[in-house]
């Protein structure tokens, strides 16, 4: 039994279908990624997911459970936490208001403050700025602060959308490094990019999506050493 | 490489530009109250007549502060204009009113019914306004909300209409004395020659009180936090586990109190109320929210409080025909110098 199961989900945009029987697994600990182009349907599996975008048909498992079809902010309080594409940080928020935010369903304060201080130590930075406000902040660490925010929901399963997005090379290298932190210390997460080289490395398993499908899906290691994708997503 | 041959900071045009818009908006804002001082200074050799003004206006400001933070609270969560909203203020008023009349308070009765009539009347106007602009939006916005903005626009004019016919049939067309319980103009007491008049106190002492748990509640409490989240940025609140109908829904509760309380003292200050009370005082309150920029809390009252005086000046020296006229033309002038208006927030349309 999987931890995170996805079987067979349909997704539609109005009437436009963007995932056409996408099925995966997660299991208990892993890092798993999902590759692919612009359009490929990444974001949109991660999207049906959390609930955001509810998949059309399938089902969707969380520890046994299916979560297909409740609402987002039940999802959230189910044990899974996005950190979404474009980041979506509360702008006009504090980077201190923004991670409590992302505690909004918990009542254990003092196991609140605990894990504030836990993101703190993964990205200092934040630490830093704790009282600016997030809009003022580059997109590096915007990206920081929504990966800080998914965190502090204390989730069981933690969904990153593009990380590496509009981030210059170091800042990403930093995130990546952070990530496989996140990962050893005992973290689920599923981990979607277009630019594969960082995700491959810190993932164990990856899947390759074309067109709203899983075309290819396989151990990152193999994955990278695979001619097709070299060409398509590694840049070599 | 290019680039650092290029000075820094904004070119000079921009500069001015700034400048007139810091500065202009000001000088905009002192012109009437600054030509009225020199006036009276030379006339009288007092301020006593400005004072007047100034208490009087920002009395009745209030009122339009209570219901302006109602169109940008609501504006600042669903990005919509809620025209019905002058008529929750209006059905506030209607609904005080009526429970004075039941309660068979007048002039003469004593000072401890009236207060706790003028209690009892507070907390129901707060709490009949605030379901009503609930069901309001469960009703007539939320089956609307991801149709085009235009939808949901129409049919908050239709809810203004509606709401209006209510408040005709209920009280009919003509303008209804309110039992001036507080014996509104009667002075209190005066300050530097300046009379301060029963119900300029009642203005003060629900208002402030009120604006204070009010903000409170928005920026320090849980819901309060979800609340400026949702208005932020609606799908990433729902990832936080945010219920996001829950949260607008709330929002139109807090609008609508506020409108209720605005009509009780509209009731009192006024003494008197009709159905039409709500179009022409929500077009007030709709332009205070915009002069202070719309979706910006202390910008509402800001604005709510200026045109509250601009309204006592024009009324009192220059003509209550001339009232609206004057009003509106500092609006634009406004708008031009600084079109997000006074404090004017980046929304999500506007960026």
């Amino acid at each position: 039994m999987s931890f995170l199961k996805v079987e067979d989900i349909h997704t539609y945009y109005g009437n436009i279908q963007a995932l056409k029987g996408i099925s995966l697994t997660v299991e208990q600990g892993e890092c798993v990624t999902l590759i692919g182009s612009n359009g490929a349907g990444k974001s949109t599996t991660l999207r049906s997911i959390s609930g955001l975008t509810p998949a059309r048909t399938g089902t969707i498992t969380l520890d046994g459970e299916e979560i297909t079809h409740l609402p987002a902010q039940e999802i959230t309080g189910k044990g899974i936490a996005q950190s979404p594409e474009g980041r979506k940080c509360f702008q006009r928020m504090t980077v201190r208001e923004n991670l409590e935010l992302g505690a909004y369903l918990r009542r254990d304060s003092s196991q609140i403050q605990t894990d504030l201080q836990r993101v703190f130590e993964l990205f200092p930075r934040l630490d830093e700025r704790q009282a600016q406000k997030a809009g003022t902040m580059s997109g590096g660490e915007q990206q920081m602060l929504a990966i800080g925010r998914a965190l502090m929901a204390d989730p069981k399963v933690l969904l990153l959308d593009e990380p590496s997005m509009g981030i210059s090379p170091v800042l990403t290298e930093r995130i990546y490094e952070t990530i496989a932190e996140i990962n050893q210390q005992g973290m689920t997460i599923l981990l979607v990019e277009q630019n594969a080289n960082f995700a491959l490395d810190v993932s164990k398993r990856a899947y390759v999506l074309e067109t709203g499908k899983v075309a290819m899906t396989d151990n990152s290691d193999t994955l990278r050493t695979n001619p097709d994708v070299q060409k398509a997503y590694l840049g070599t | 490489m290019e680039a650092a041959s290029i000075p820094a900071g904004p070119p000079a045009s921009q500069r001015v530009k700034q400048l007139i818009g810091t500065y202009g908006l000001t000088a905009v804002l002192l012109i009437m109250p600054v030509w009225f001082a020199i006036q009276d200074l030379t006339d009288e050799g007092n301020l006593v007549r400005l004072g007047e003004n100034l208490v009087a206006g920002l009395s009745n400001g209030a009122i339009w502060a209570l219901v302006a933070i109602g169109y940008t609270l609501v504006y600042g969560i669903v990005e919509l204009i809620n025209f019905a909203h002058g008529e929750i203020f209006m059905i506030g008023s209607f609904i005080s009113a009526s429970l004075i009349v039941t309660l068979g308070l007048t002039v003469d009765s004593a000072a401890v019914p009236v207060f706790f009539g003028l209690l009892a009347a507070l907390l129901l106007a707060m709490i009949g306004s605030g379901t009503l602009n609930v069901l309001i939006e469960r009703v007539a916005y939320r089956p609307l909300r991801s149709a085009p903005k235009l939808a949901p626009l129409i049919t908050a004019v239709g809810m203004s209409f509606i709401l209006q016919n209510v408040g005709l049939l209920w009280k009919g067309g003509n303008q209804q004395g309110v039992p001036d319980l507080l014996n509104a103009q009667n002075t209190l007491f005066t300050v530097f020659g300046v009379t301060i008049e029963n119900a300029d106190v009642l203005s003060v002492v629900v208002t402030i009180p009120l604006l204070i748990v009010m903000t409170s509640f928005i920026n320090r409490s849980r819901l309060g936090k979800a609340m400026r989240a949702t208005a932020q940025d609606p799908e990433a609140a729902r990832l936080m586990g945010i219920n996001v109908d829950t949260t607008i829904s709330l929002t139109f509760l807090l609008g609508g109190m506020l409108a209720g309380a605005a009509g009780l003292i509209y009731a009192m200050y006024q003494t008197t109320i009709w159905f039409f009370q709500g179009f022409t005082g929500g077009l007030i309150a709709f332009t205070a929210a915009v002069m202070g920029g719309i979706g910006n809390l202390r910008g509402a009252v800001l604005g709510g409080l200026i045109i509250g005086f601009i309204q006592q000046m024009s009324d009192n020296r220059i003509g209550t025909e001339w009232t609206p006229a004057i009003v509106f033309g500092y609006l634009v002038l406004i708008m031009v110098f600084k079109p997000s208006g006074l404090l004017g927030e980046q929304t999500r349309d506007a960026g």
